[in-house]
């Protein structure tokens, strides 16, 4: 019974546990297969309105549904990834209701026989100034169901006040695989941190490129409030329509400050839905939403039901790359970097494996990973390019950095040939060889230099060795100059203060 | 299985989206409990422990090919609609209800 | 030469004419559009006579023909098909006003496959309103007509195409049978009527209704067209995931082999049933005498779960069918109410205008059996009394190898006999439903006449698949009987 006000099931009384949320995401993942999940036409995104249709799409009169086997295998290796036990016998169901966007007026989805129930992710939650920790959310199912068709209200930028609808059957018939946690999230941050991970692990696999703005990774929030984690839950709430992960975190935020207002204040939370307003910041109630529907749910004739054999799961298991977590527990624990660097390393596959690649190739994960997130992040961003095409080969950054592990070059050498690697990629060694870029990490060499140096520029000598201790970086500089910026920084530092100093 | 009632006729005929004037949902109550009655004799079979049959020849792992086949009736598609605008379908405005 | 009665000779004689150059497809077609234009405005089997089609494909394979090509199976054969069948171009209706001026753009298999075997396209037949009834009555655009006595149904659902068959206005037709809906009307229409195995045949572009039950085939003159008709139009679909990949067998072919030492099942129930009329039953006994003199052993059989067909069917067929009726609410295509002033008007007046009485009747029992509160009590304990019907059918054909049963309880009623009871008109569905249930290939063939000159029809119902089996007794036991040798005299009947 919807709009049902439910008053807490404790009073507020004087002895009280502090006020806990339970929240569970409903996310809905297009994936991304060339036809739709149940008839041939593309699933492509953009195009002008009704394009990708047919008479499957529409529903016309005697068109029947045929099961994409790609969307199987799709959200096979998703419930895999995502730990869930892959059912021995699933089937499709008719989920009923009208709306123009529904071709059908039913939807083919999965009730009671889903493809996969019963798993977890591990998620990172990390937030400034507070420590970063790791949960372990459950995830009661995943199920395939097509996607609806899409409606532009006229006449009004709302639903409210429209004089006309437009309906777009693009999207009708994409296929959707529907994730739903289990209720252990308990802050907005835990929800953000779930959904990106969902999101991170759904672009390695490659079955989905998880984009909210595009509407092909979809949240809906349920929560509720309660008195400490062994009170009975309270009224549960959902909430649509944010478009980012920062609007699922503020949005959860915002809605567990209003319950607990609520309850305190002794006013009943009523269970609805909710809509989140971006620009205003906040939850507002979905005036004149339908109470609980009864969606008859009952099995499709029309579809015959999946059963994965123990050799075909399997062997789509095979076929799963290493994830987002075991790559993050791996660089921390074997590479020893740090959860920072590891986390923004593993948040693209792509990334991942360049760096791995780079790693492989001999040099030191601590280095690479410096250039990888520092300088290429930066290079392959403002060039719009994916990491994977970018000239510079793993191979060759590695041999960049063991050049400068192996003090054969400086950082700031390093640092002057990046540009020209970056855009054409090549050999650090040739380069360096080619150029006469090696290091000077001859003491004499460098303490001949100086001393040049220190006769060049009398004044500045006596001024240092008077006081001025800020000259040291004017002999610094010209010390690099001289030296074409390939003294050992070090070394000549050393060196540098000891003549400086008489 | 408890008599069906106008009312409950009422409440299907809005589930299904049927405008009905009072006096069908009369005549329909009428009918539907003589159907519902007769079909109440399900009640007397024993399916203890009997699966369901949703279909009496069953097909498993039933597929096709992740392949794209553009339809070539797009505008005849859009043209079945009784009001087109352009390359949308028009309907009437939704309320909120 | 003049056209020989359609009764005389089937498609395979036809065919040799046609070969042959005894008569070519355009006059073999023009034949039947006159046939068509002197009785239909009686039999009103047709909702839509293509004759510029009919035409335009004749002479195509008339031309092809002459300029030596080797024609497929079913050149210049021209046959009706229900309206309820998606055929491009051409309007398709379903006796809906829903439907009424609804031109599919693409075709149904099955059609597309006659169109490739050459046949020929008369026209759309009239049904009872989507495929719910057993006599045309609850077609929006009027009622069939009986061959054999305008003045009866020619029942239904498949009421058009039967009759059209009857009164020799095509050679052959296709009609859908989810409850009954091709072997009623034929036993009312004295034709032969078979539904194949569930899956046998693609659903694609038939416009569904119930969708584990319905099947498409076809109604001939005899059972060897029969078999013909199903060679061209059975087969795996891709486009259907309920078709079967199972390879066709040559059903032709299968047609003469010997039917002695076959166990012939008589159902009980089915004989013992409340309503049955004696005419009919005695017509069946004497058909099963025929079989046993033609070698047949006859096998007394129960099936007790058959007597509980009807509330099953009427559970699941309009449970599936609010679902697949959902789809027609005014908005991609069909009926749309005018001046409505918000999109759950125009739906909900769109539907109500849109479909007739019946149609609305089933919407509303499926839709309640379906709801929470009931879907356990209807809905699934039906899906589970349907397994127990198979069972029964299991456990007979360890016993025997072919079921006879009458296929309908009466020869062809009055129309509005059953206008006031619509419970009245399913109750005569109890003969045809089980095999719907178990999705077992079932046909009718008459099998003799009742007093005042209506067909009666048998049975025969075999195991999945075995189709061969069913056309081999079916096709021997008319070969023996003559029962059209000694048809009583219709005015509609050629």
């Amino acid at each position: 019974m919807a709009g049902a006000a439910v008053a807490p099931a404790s009073p507020v009384t004087s002895q009280q546990a502090p006020w806990e949320a339970v929240i569970g995401l409903e996310t809905h993942v297009q994936l991304g297969t060339a036809s739709k999940i149940f008839t041939s036409a593309s699933t492509a995104f953009g195009d002008a309105p009704n394009t990708h249709i047919d008479p499957v799409v529409c529903g016309l009169p005697g068109t029947l549904p045929v099961l994409n086997q790609k969307v199987l295998e799709y959200a096979v290796k998703a419930a895999l990834a995502l730990n869930l036990h892959i059912a021995e016998h699933s089937k499709f169901d008719r989920k009923q209701y009208f709306y123009p966007d529904l071709p059908k007026n039913y939807q083919i989805s999965q009730f009671d026989e889903p493809i996969a129930e019963d798993g977890w992710i591990e998620v990172e939650v990390a937030e400034k100034g507070k420590q970063t920790y790791l949960k372990r959310i459950g995830i009661e199912r995943l199920h395939m169901e097509e996607d609806a068709g899409k409606l532009v209200h006229a006449g009004s930028d709302r639903l409210d006040g429209s004089t006309h609808s437009l309906v777009d059957y693009n999207r009708a018939g994409v296929a959707l695989a529907e994730i739903v946690s289990k209720p252990d999230l308990r802050t907005g941050r835990e929800a953000a941190e779930y959904a990106s991970e969902i999101r991170r692990i759904m672009r390695y696999l490659g079955v989905s490129d998880g984009n909210m703005q595009e509407g092909s990774l979809r949240c809906d929030v349920n929560i509720s409030v309660r008195r400490g984690p062994d009170a009975p839950f309270g009224t549960k709430v959902e909430i649509k329509n944010m478009n980012s992960f920062s609007a699922i975190q503020k949005a959860i935020d915002y809605e567990i400050q209003r319950q607990i207002k609520a309850y305190e204040a002794g006013e009943p939370v009523r269970q609805e839905t909710r809509l989140w307003d971006e620009s205003k910041q906040l939850t507002k109630s979905m005036r004149g939403k339908e109470g609980a529907s009864d969606y008859r749910y009952f099995p499709d004739p029309d579809l015959g039901p999946i059963e994965v054999s123990d050799a075909q799961r399997e062997g789509w298991r095979a076929e799963l790359p290493e994830l987002p977590a075991a790559k993050r527990h791996r660089y921390a624990e074997q590479l020893g970097l740090s959860i920072y660097d590891a986390r923004v390393l593993t948040d693209e596959r792509s990334m991942a494996e360049y760096f791995e690649a780079a790693v492989a190739a001999g040099a030191d994960a601590k280095g690479i990973a410096n250039w990888v997130t520092g300088d290429i992040a930066a290079y392959v961003n403002a060039n719009r390019l994916a990491i994977a095409e970018l000239p510079l080969k793993p191979e060759q950054l590695a041999e960049l950095v063991q050049l400068i592990e192996g003090g054969i070059i400086s950082g700031k050498i390093a640092k002057e040939i990046l540009p020209e690697l970056l855009e054409q990629g090549g050999s650090a060694k040739a380069i360096v060889a080619e150029r006469g870029l090696g290091m000077i990490s001859d003491p004499a060499a460098i303490a001949a230099i100086v001393e040049e140096l220190l006769a060049a520029h009398p004044e500045e000598v006596a001024a240092f060795r008077s006081g001025k201790n800020k000259l040291q970086g004017f002999f610094v500089g010209q010390l690099m100059k001289k030296t074409g910026g390939k003294a050992d920084p070090k070394l000549a530092n050393q060196i540098l203060i000891e003549k400086l100093n008489g | 299985m408890s008599k069906i009632t106008a009312d409950d006729v009422r409440k299907v005929a809005k589930l299904a989206r049927l405008d009905l004037p009072e006096a069908k949902i009369a005549t329909y109550t009428g009918q539907l409990e003589r159907i519902l009655d007769y079909v109440a004799h399900l009640e007397t079979v024993d399916t203890e422990g009997v699966p369901a049959t949703t279909r009496a020849v069953e097909v498993v792992n039933v597929c096709r090919e992740d392949l794209v086949t553009p339809t070539d009736v797009r505008e005849e598609l859009l043209n079945e609609a009784p009001q087109r605008e352009g390359d949308f379908i028009r309907v009437p405005k939704i309320v909120a209800s | 030469m003049g056209i020989a009665d359609s009764r005389e000779q089937g498609i395979a004689e036809w065919r040799q004419q046609l070969e042959k150059g005894e008569v070519s497809a355009r006059e073999l077609t023009e034949h039947h559009l006159a046939r068509i234009q002197a009785v239909d405005p009686t039999v009103h089997a047709y909702l839509e006579i293509t004759s510029e089609r009919a035409r335009a494909d004749a002479d195509r394979i008339d031309a092809r023909r002459a300029a030596g090509e080797t024609l497929p199976p079913l050149a210049g054969i021209p046959l009706a098909i229900k309206d309820n069948l998606c055929t491009k171009g051409v309007t398709t209706t379903c006796s809906s006003r829903m439907l009424e001026h609804f031109v599919p753009p693409y075709e149904s298999t099955v059609t597309d496959r006659l169109w490739q075997a050459g046949a020929v396209l008369l026209g759309k037949t009239n049904l009872d309103e989507f495929a719910m009834g057993s006599s045309t009555e609850t077609s929006a655009f009027g009622p069939s007509r009986n061959p054999w006595n305008p003045e009866r149904v020619p029942g239904g659902s498949s009421g058009g195409s039967a009759a059209a068959v009857a009164a020799g206005e095509c050679i052959a037709a296709l009609g859908s049978d989810t409850g009954g809906s091709i072997r009623q009307p034929a036993s009312f229409c004295g034709v032969v009527g078979l539904k194949p195995t569930y899956g046998r045949v693609s659903r694609y572009g038939l416009v569904a209704f119930a969708s584990s039950l319905d099947q498409v085939g076809p109604f001939t003159t005899s059972v060897a067209d029969a078999a013909e008709l199903l060679q061209v139009i059975a087969g795996a679909d891709p486009r259907d995931a309920t078709c079967l990949q199972a390879p066709v067998p040559d059903y032709v072919a299968a047609l003469d082999q010997p039917v002695a030492g076959l166990r012939v099942g008589m159902v009980r129930e089915c004989f013992e049933a409340e309503g049955l009329d004696p005419q009919v039953k005695a017509a069946v006994l004497a058909a099963a005498a025929q079989l046993e003199a033609l070698g047949c052993e006859l096998v007394d059989v129960s099936c007790p779960r058959f007597n509980d067909g009807i509330a099953t069917y009427y559970v699941i067929a309009p449970s599936e069918a609010s679902a697949n009726l959902a789809r027609y609410d005014g908005v991609k295509y069909g009926y749309r109410a005018p001046d409505a002033t918000s999109l759950a008007e125009m739906t909900a007046r769109s539907r109500a205008e849109g479909f007739g009485d019946e149609v609305q009747r089933r919407i509303l029992i499926g839709t309640y059996a379906l709801s929470a509160g009931y879907v356990d009590a209807y809905y699934k304990k039906a899906q589970q009394v349907r397994t127990l019907i198979r069972r029964d059918f299991d456990r007979a054909f360890e016993a025997v190898d072919v079921l006879l049963t009458p296929t309908s309880p009466t020869t062809a009623f009055g129309f509005g006999a059953h206008s006031d009871d619509p419970l009245a008109m399913y109750l005569a569905d109890l003969l045809t439903i089980p095999a719907n249930m178990a999705g077992l290939p079932a046909i009718n063939v008459p099998c003799g006449f009742d007093l005042e000159g209506l067909p009666i029809g048998l049975q025969l119902i075999t195991g999945v698949l075995e189709e061969p089996r069913l056309l081999q007794v079916a096709h021997h036991y008319e070969l023996a009987a003559q029962v059209m040798q000694a048809r009583p005299v219709a005015p509609l009947v050629p």
